[in-house]
């Protein structure tokens, strides 16, 4: 299969590194956003500050799924995740009486097994996928007709409508269960 | 576009997501963790979408589908939570020693991290051998 790939990739007349194109230096610049604000979501003391940093590293993705030619994806994204997730976050924030001062309860004691695990993954995933995908281009304007609201649409309901259907039940029945979850403390609260 | 790009993005997200998980001990911040380890993986599935471009659309559609799953893992995760700060007064992962709702309300359970740790034995198997009416009643029928 990478024999495949890197012929496809050797047809096309692979680009240098020395020219990058105008949607990778966008792609590059809006990756570091993301990375340096998802360092903050996972470090900052602060609760709030946390939750608002989630909003540019969620928003930063948003503008990276643009750049790869995934139109409906993006604004999902936002609808969704900036809009919809993140207020239930801070909603939960205001709910649990969370510290909203800069606090230092919000971490473990021993951060040092956490730092070894997540730089042992990251050198892992790193290294095997240079190897792998070093000499494989893609075209985002290739798959900007893939990313339309109609071809996103179509994909899926024709091909994919029984997985449709049933993540809308999986959907309803989170939410009864969350609904149920919330009175069952709310009754024990009454009794007590 | 190099491939290496995208792929580096969602590697390093997750790195970051994961980090996140292990190392913060308030459960909000960790629901927050996860959501960067899900939106790493959905980077991964927008970008070889597409590099494959296949008729079935699986990289997009797949991403609709996982950002439809968070929304509810959020809800039912933060409903949890909150239900265990009522009963227990925190929201504190590594505080939380019994997997048994607590029998009296919130008043009687509001002890902070450290003095769960530091009871005695004896008196966490106590709390143990109670969890609910039923049990209490089934090992008084017992003794």
């Amino acid at each position: 299969m990478s024999t495949a790939l890197a012929a496809s990739a050797l047809s096309t007349a692979a680009p240098s590194y020395l020219s990058p194109a105008g949607v990778e230096i966008a792609f590059v610049l809006i990756g570091l956003l993301v990375l340096g604000s998802g360092l903050l979501v996972v470090t900052v003391q602060n609760l709030v500050h946390a939750a608002l940093w989630l909003v540019v590293c969620l928003g930063g993705i948003a503008g990276e799924y643009l750049l790869l030619g995934a139109e409906l994806v993006a604004w999902v994204q936002v609808l969704i995740y900036v809009g919809a997730i993140v207020v239930l976050l801070l909603f939960g924030l205001v709910l649990t009486r969370a510290p909203i001062g800069p606090t230092d309860e919000l971490d473990v004691k021993y951060k040092l097994p956490a730092i070894v695990v997540a730089a042992a993954a990251a050198g892992v995933l790193v290294t095997v996928i240079i190897d792998a995908y070093r000499t494989v281009w893609l075209d985002p304007r290739d798959a900007v007709p893939q990313g339309t609201n109609a071809a996103n649409g179509a994909a899926l309901f024709r091909f994919w409508v029984l997985p449709f259907e049933t993540l809308s039940v999986l959907l309803l029945a989170a939410l009864v269960g969350a609904i149920v979850i919330s009175r069952r403390g709310a009754e024990s609260e009454d009794d007590a | 576009m190099h491939t290496v790009y995208p792929l580096l993005l969602g590697a390093l997200l997750f790195a970051i997501g994961l980090y996140g998980v292990l190392a913060r001990r308030n459960a909000i911040t960790v629901l927050m963790a996860i959501e960067l380890l899900l939106n790493a993986v959905t980077i991964n599935l927008v970008a070889f979408g597409s590099l494959i471009r296949d008729q079935f659309n699986i990289g997009q559609v797949f991403t609709l589908f996982i950002i439809t799953i968070a929304a509810a893992e959020t809800g039912l995760g933060l409903a949890i939570v909150l239900m265990i700060f009522r009963q227990r007064g925190n929201a504190d992962i590594d505080g939380q020693r019994q997997l048994a709702e607590p029998l009296g309300g919130p008043a009687d359970e509001t002890q902070p991290s450290a003095d769960a740790a530091a009871l005695p034995p004896d008196a966490e198997a106590g709390e143990k051998a109670e969890p609910t009416a039923q049990a209490l009643a089934t090992t008084e029928a017992a003794r």
